[in-house]
């Protein structure tokens, strides 16, 4: 460490602006089209793979039966079933209960209505892509992707990965120099999310379109039909609900206030370890 | 209670708070006049851009036998109760005849027998509903391009509408009966048929019979059932001299009516 820095605490620029605000704007649309998208799967609660839906036998639905004249909500997924009343299949306030997939809290609507809910989802959608857009641009060009995501080669050596995943699974973070940059797990969660499910859930989306099905087909036959484009749209949202819970988490924990300032007005503090008298 | 207990009771109620308050607001915002011009007018744009990138020539994908579904499901009505409706049904449909009137040459009126001699054409397709799911099917009937310039069609004709036996709700101004249109480059794309024969057999009741649309690379409400008369017009959003509305509630369509895309491609 050069003998010219003293300990104490540092401010690094660590998001540029064009980071932060497709960040934000990402925590919104993200959020409208998660909802928008549950109403919609509440039309009809039921997933298949292939081409076409067999009604009798979808490996995930969410359906309301009524036993001993008390509706409940049944979830299956392939051949297990699970009474999932208030949440999934039937819920609602006592007395004003109905048969609906996901619960009205996680729906835009509130209220079913599809049509509404379609209406969200793709507006929110172009919003969704063009954010995208403006952020691989800016990523690609400015060189944000290739400095600060990918991998560099000493952080691809399988005792580094080790040392991290086992320093990460004891929630210890890197700290001084270490944290000026993003540690290899950060980097291949981050990669996957920009590069992989993202995208995925705009292909996924479009090959579900009967117009966009015609010009395109080969496109939704690599995902083996429409109804695994749509099951795979549905895992992909899974996927990123599951990345958000473990980020959120994993913000709180790893020094709340330094994050959430790094990501509003792009500085970070770091502890440097100078030489002390 | 202890400051831990306090704490998160006070972060469980902002919380609750919170998202109550973003629910009321996304509700009140679909409610909103100016917010859901918005999303329409950007429904709009969706349109112009899929019609941008893609080809509105080409074919829907065509299936083999195999695919069919042995449970293809029939949705909207499936059993029409309309007095007019039941009257055809007693007899086997022999009474019934396909009205081509509006902006055409030459109005006909066309038997079940009549139609099976038109220029006819059988695919296998899927049809996607627009609540998620999909079913494949073959479909084999009168195409209706070759139809349209049998009538002629009047060089103001921009749209095709699909007048329906079936009320799907009842309301009192009458706009609950079922219709459909499409405009012309869909009507004379080779896979727009007006099917009367489903999975080689007779189109049963649930799925329209006698005559039913298929228009493929659209969603499922697009291909109405119970065709009874199909009308050329210059515009879907016609007002009479009372400033009402001629065709439905103006948009085009008995699901575009209330709420759902015109074009239908997404």
């Amino acid at each position: 460490m050069a003998d010219n820095v003293s300990s104490g605490t540092e401010f690094i620029q660590r998001h540029t602006i064009v980071t932060r605000l497709t960040h934000w704007l990402n925590v919104l649309v993200i959020s409208l089209l998660l909802m928008s998208g549950l109403q919609i799967f509440n039309a009809h609660p039921a997933l298949y793979w292939g081409e076409k839906s067999t009604f009798a036998d979808p490996w995930l639905a969410m359906t309301s039966v009524t036993v001993a004249d008390v509706p409940r909500g049944i979830t299956t997924v392939g051949d297990y079933q699970v009474e999932t009343t208030g949440l999934f299949g039937f819920s609602g306030k006592p007395g004003m209960g109905e048969a609906r997939g996901f619960p009205s809290w996680a729906t835009i609507p509130s209220y079913k209505s599809l049509a509404d809910g379609r209406l969200w989802h793709i507006f929110f959608a172009w919003i969704f892509v063009i954010n995208g857009l403006v952020y691989w641009l800016w990523g690609l060009i400015g060189g944000h992707i290739r400095r600060d995501m990918l991998p560099k080669r000493e952080q691809l050596k399988p005792g580094h990965i080790l040392h991290e995943v086992i320093t990460h699974a004891q929630l210890k973070f890197p700290k001084g120099d270490e944290a000026r940059t993003y540690n290899v797990i950060q980097k291949f969660t981050y990669l996957a999310v920009i590069a992989v499910i993202l995208p995925l859930m705009v292909v996924t989306g479009l090959c579900m379109s009967p117009g966009f099905n015609a010009t395109v087909p080969w496109l939704t036959d690599l995902f083996g039909g429409r109804q695994s484009a749509r099951t795979i749209h549905f895992i992909s949202a899974g996927l990123i609900v599951t990345f958000i819970l473990v980020h959120v988490v994993l913000v709180l924990i790893s020094g709340v206030w330094n994050n959430m300032r790094s990501m509003i007005t792009g500085k970070y503090a770091i502890q440097v370890q100078g030489d002390r008298p | 209670m202890t400051v831990t207990t306090n704490r998160r009771r006070w972060l469980g109620l902002a919380g609750a708070g919170l998202s109550t308050l973003w629910l009321s607001a996304c509700d009140k915002l679909t409610a909103d006049p100016t917010f859901s011009g918005v999303l329409r007018k950007v429904e709009g744009v969706t349109m112009k851009a899929q019609r941008l990138v893609t080809d509105r020539k080409a074919l829907a994908k065509e299936f083999t036998p195999v695919n069919i579904s042995k449970d293809f499901r029939a949705n909207g009505t499936r059993f029409p109760t309309d007095e007019e409706y039941v009257a055809l049904l007693a007899d086997n449909f022999a009474g019934y005849k396909l009205v081509v009137d509006g902006l055409v040459e030459r109005p006909l009126e066309l038997t079940l027998a009549e139609l099976r001699q038109q220029p006819a054409r059988t695919q296998i397709t899927r049809h996607d509903c627009v609540e998620g799911w999909s079913s494949i099917g073959k479909w084999t009937g009168a195409r209706l391009g070759p139809l349209l310039d049998r009538a002629g069609l009047k060089p103001n004709a921009r749209y095709v509408v699909f007048h329906c036996a079936d009320t799907l709700e009842q309301t009192l101004d009458g706009t609950g009966k079922y219709y459909e249109s499409i405009d012309l480059i869909d009507a004379y794309h080779p896979q727009t048929i007006l099917a009367y024969q489903m999975n080689d057999a007779t189109l049963p009741v649930g799925h329209g019979a006698p005559l039913r649309l298929r228009v493929e690379r659209q969603l499922g409400y697009k291909h109405a059932k119970y065709v009874m008369r199909i009308e050329v017009v210059e515009k879907l959003d016609a007002v009479d001299a009372n400033g009402q509305t001629v065709l439905g509630r103006g948009r085009g369509g008995f699901w575009p009516d209330r709420g759902y895309e015109w074009y239908a491609g997404i």
